[in-house]
């Protein structure tokens, strides 16, 4: 990266780098749960989904869902990261209302895929940040402290869900980073459908690692531990208001204590939660109720077989065969369902406006109505027949923003508003040459004015044009024979 | 024809098959007997209505296909039992009604077995005097104030004393087989993955195993054949192909290598003991047995490592019993008081000290000195057990180093107390089979047992070995019924 890139926080002729890691926790998508057979769906009656296994009732035992080890096979070739043909559940001791078993099921010293990478398509070009591990644990239920005055109340159905704990290096630097980091694991995630990534539903959280330390520093400053942040938004801030919050302390000559902490969204900035003295004892060893878990080789390689095209390698196709610029590509592919959109609406009509509709139009829309591409007003078939209409020359550019916005009501064909509204551009050059002799009659004196001299008038003569055929005249025509006309 | 309650589970199906006897007059002979037993304080709860419903039930229209036709059994209070209070021996379980069964004790009704009721067990399954139960000490059948064993205290009397034809019990570091031991009977402990663990409450996990206690070897390797099948529902349930272990019984040991360990021979064990071991094996001679001397040099280790691996597993696996979900529960003004307060009152001292020490050896700083030690140590035995099993097929041992001692003899000395697994613990700690057999009695005229010990999934080969050594052996229990109110 250059080095205006840098994201860099400075005081008083100091500049401080941040360095952030980050451990995502993301929800396996699944139908059932990690160690048993109730369902994930998200939603439901509190306690409703829960068995007598994610209840933790005496003599339970937890039996592995092997969709599961694939869906976290899967994710570690996403992230071209090592499987690791051996790894270990064990159990991370500690009480709380909603962990029913007094443990979580964990994998700690041996995790199931080891290292990996994860490209960032920054402004400046592209970043590579590290993978450290991904392992597999079961979430805990939910302790709901606001309904009732007197007690807290919990709701086990999230108990013993699958998660994926995707741990970074430290490789980050920026708020920027880390919303690009973000959005690409996901981004991968959902091209695998192995984590839906609904942040509001809780399936993609996260705890930020946040040191600072002074600009040319190779050694690594003591770094504090944000708890489970649930946006991206939220992360952006912790991670400003966190450096912020360790640089002050620097400056004042303090030392930062290693300690986990929580944020505060409205406040905006962190508080101690425990630190590195209080920290808990989690006693983890191997759970003695689930064998080691081994994965063939077999396995492996059915899995690698059917991963789908990801979006780095989509990316390139996009480019190489399609002929799109870098950053085009880059928004097409950031999230499957936009991809998949375009390859739609490109089967049937010219890459270059699909590529210029879908990011200009269709995405202003979308912004503006909050809503996924998956709940396009425009269908990507009825968008590819206007973009042939444009291509045709049945309309112009200009028409077709008019269609455009009619076809928003309730995805409306566009040859039908052409045809209805007699869109359709006029092309027929004589009576383009008819208006076109209509307005140099009626503007004698322009046209005297322009002979001498005075281009600009060019586009009035157009506008006059234009407006003569009540914006159907076909511009390129209307523009031919204007210049046929008046230099002749 | 004898008492009923004094017949074998063999001589009991036979009769039912026979038609001679109906499961509702055996059903009620048990109850009968059970009502006027009291005093040893067998049962934490009967079944006795049920199961007297249940045996009519099954007269109406026997199958006398089935491998347990209406026969009335009583279980150790480990197993849940769907809609029987299952408590564990605990306080902290002492109004649990569990809404399932586990896999062991279906196995039993499905082969048209009866539940009576729930045998008394020493806490969690931890001790080796049923004296740490929430429900009272039980009394051996064999003599006043004399402890019947632990943890599978109340089925090792039970059946002594003729309150259940056979039972079940589990054996973590011996549970099945010192008790057995004590009281005269026969119990086995299978190979670990042999019987699934679903639905029975759990102690140690990597060492806990159900199994048969009986009183005899033939009615063992009945019992065994219904119980031991491969259960999706545990993961380390092993999937192999099991033997009909009844009809496979065979007491034909003639060329059998047995091996006779050198470290069993422990510091001050009474010369009773010494001598049971050399009839031991002398009477496996007579069958035809090889005799082999064998060493298992980590015999040592054993203890120490159990005593670390176990509580480890256990301090976990009762972590649930938190207060929030089942069981008592006594309330605090927050959650940590409710925690502390709940299990401090919910649980007894023996489980409450095995939690601290498996806390401990967890902890970190500890945890490579202890829990990572002791699964060192834990490969070695088991290394041990396969080095010898390349030269022998079966190993005999005493099955205790002492008999059956007083009630609060050793309550307050708990190292004296665990000491009395170590012949064992090792068995456990390597997963193999272990069965112990009436071979003899003390100066006092209590019991004493022997200890034959298998290859994983030999199962057939040490019941075998136990019918023909029970044969020549020809031991008679002498319990007097002195326990019987009218």
């Amino acid at each position: 990266m250059s080095k205006n890139s840098e994201y860099l926080i400075e005081r008083e002729n100091k500049q401080y780098e941040v360095i952030i890691g980050l451990e995502v926790h993301a929800q396996v998508t699944s139908e059932s749960k990690l160690f048993s057979q109730s369902s994930t769906k998200f939603g439901a009656e509190p306690n409703t989904q829960v068995s007598l296994v994610d209840a933790a009732f005496p003599g339970m035992l937890p039996v592995i869902n092997e969709f599961c080890i694939e869906q976290a096979i899967k994710t570690g070739i996403g992230l071209k990261a090592k499987i690791n043909k051996k790894s270990v559940f064990d159990r991370k001791n500690y009480f709380y209302a909603d962990l029913p078993q007094g443990y979580q099921i964990s994998q700690y010293k041996y995790p199931i895929v080891g290292e990996g990478k994860v490209i960032l398509d920054m402004p400046n070009g592209q970043k590579e940040i590290g993978i450290e591990r991904l392992h597999l644990e079961q979430d805990a239920g939910k302790s709901i402290h606001d309904i009732d005055p007197n007690n807290t109340l919990v709701d086990l159905n999230r108990s013993g869900v699958a998660l994926m704990e995707i741990v970074s290096k430290p490789d980050l630097r920026s708020p920027d980073e880390v919303n690009v980091y973000i959005k690409k694991l996901r981004s991968i995630m959902r091209y695998l459908g192995t984590c839906d990534g609904n942040m509001q539903e809780g399936s993609l959280r996260a705890d930020v690692n946040v040191s600072v330390r002074l600009k040319g520093e190779t050694e690594f400053g003591t770094r504090c531990e944000i708890k489970n942040v649930n946006s991206i938004k939220f992360m952006q801030m912790a991670i400003i208001s966190e450096a912020n919050r360790q640089i002050d302390l620097l400056e004042e000559g303090k030392e930062i204590d290693q300690e986990t902490r929580l944020f505060d969204t409205k406040r905006n900035e962190t508080r101690s939660m425990r630190s590195k003295e209080d920290a808990h004892d989690y006693r983890y060893f191997p759970d003695p109720d689930l064998l080691p878990l081994e994965i063939s080789q077999e396995l492996i390689e059915k899995i690698t077989s059917d991963i789908p095209e990801l979006p780095d390698e989509k990316k390139k196709r996009f480019i190489d065969k399609f002929n799109l610029s870098p950053y085009e590509a880059t928004i097409l592919v950031s999230d499957i369902e936009t991809s998949n959109f375009f390859e739609e609406v490109i089967k049937n009509s010219d890459v270059k406006l699909a590529t210029n509709w879908i990011t200009g139009e269709l995405f202003a829309v979308l912004n503006e109505k909050n809503l996924e591409i998956s709940q396009s007003p425009v269908s990507a078939k009825n968008l590819s027949k206007l973009i042939n209409l444009i291509k045709d020359g049945t309309i112009s550019g200009k028409i077709a923003k008019t269609v455009f916005e009619q076809m928003i009501d309730g995805d409306q064909d566009p040859l039908i508003i052409v045809k209805e509204k007699g869109l359709k551009q006029e092309s027929d050059p004589k009576a383009i040459e008819e208006l076109i002799n209509k307005v140099i009659e009626n503007n004698s004196d322009k046209v005297a004015e322009y002979k001498s001299g005075k281009d600009k008038l060019f586009g009035f003569f157009v506008g006059q044009a234009m407006k003569e055929s009540k914006g159907k005249g076909n511009p390129q025509l209307i523009n031919k024979i204007l210049k046929e006309k008046l230099n002749g | 024809m004898s008492d009923i309650t004094s017949q074998s589970l063999f001589e009991l199906t036979s009769n039912i098959k026979e038609k001679k006897l109906s499961s509702e007059e055996i059903t009620k002979a048990f109850i009968s007997r059970a009502e006027k037993s009291k005093k040893l304080n067998v049962y934490v709860t009967d079944n006795f209505e049920k199961a007297i419903d249940q045996s009519k039930k099954f007269d109406s229209n026997p199958n006398l296909d089935s491998k347990l036709p209406g026969i009335p059994i009583a279980v150790k209070d480990l197993f849940c039992t769907n809609g029987v209070r299952t408590t564990a021996g605990s306080k902290i379980l002492n109004n649990f009604v569990p809404t399932y069964e586990s896999t062991v004790t279906q196995n039993l009704w499905s082969q048209g077995a009866i539940l009576l009721g729930k045998l008394n067990c020493d806490e969690f399954a931890m001790g080796s005097s049923n004296e740490t139960s929430f429900f009272g000490n039980v009394q051996n059948p064999v003599g006043e104030n004399l402890v019947p064993g632990g943890s599978s205290g109340g089925s090792s009397a039970a059946v002594a004393a003729n309150l259940t034809p056979v039972t079940i019990g589990t054996d973590t570091g011996g549970s099945i087989r010192q008790p057995a031991s004590f009281t005269g009977t026969v119990g086995l402990k299978p190979t670990y993955g042999s019987c699934s663990r679903y639905g029975i409450v759990a102690f140690a996990s990597s060492l806990d195993q159900a199994g048969p206690m009986t009183k005899n070897v033939r009615d063992c390797s009945m019992l065994l054949e219904v119980i031991s099948s491969f259960d999706q529902k545990d993961s380390t349930s092993i999937d192999y192909k099991r033997n009909y272990y009844s009809k496979e019984l065979s007491k034909d040991i003639k060329g059998k290598k047995i091996g006779i360990p050198k470290e069993y021979r422990v510091d001050n064990m009474p010369d009773e003991i010494e001598q049971l071991w050399k009839n031991g094996i002398s009477y496996a001679k007579d069958c035809g047995a090889e005799i082999i001397d064998i060493s298992l040099p980590h015999t040592n280790y054993a203890l120490p490592t159990y005593y670390i691996v176990a509580p480890a597993e256990a301090s976990s696996n009762l972590a649930r019993y938190d207060g929030v979900k089942y069981g008592f529960r006594s309330p605090g003004q927050n959650l940590i008081e409710m925690y502390e307060k709940t299990r401090s009152e919910g649980f007894g001292d023996e489980v409450k000290r095995r939690i601290m020490i498996g806390t401990y050896v967890l902890s970190s700083g500890y945890y490579d000195a202890y829990y990572l030690k002791a699964q060192k140590v834990r490969q070695l035995i088991k290394k041990d057990f396969d080095d010898a099993f390349s030269k022998v097929d079966a190993i005999l041992t005493p099955s205790t180093p002492s008999s059956a001692f007083k009630i609060g003899e050793k309550t307050n000395d708990p190292v004296s107390m665990y000491l009395n697994d170590i012949f064992t613990v090792p068995i456990n700690l390597a997963g193999l089979p272990g069965i112990s057999i009436p071979a003899g009695k003390d100066k006092n005229n209590y019991p004493l047992g022997l200890q034959v010990i298998g290859k994983p999934f030999d199962e057939q080969n040490i019941l075998n070995i136990s019918y023909a050594l029970e044969d020549k052996i020809n031991f008679k229990n002498d319990i007097s019924d002195w326990w019987l109110s009218e």
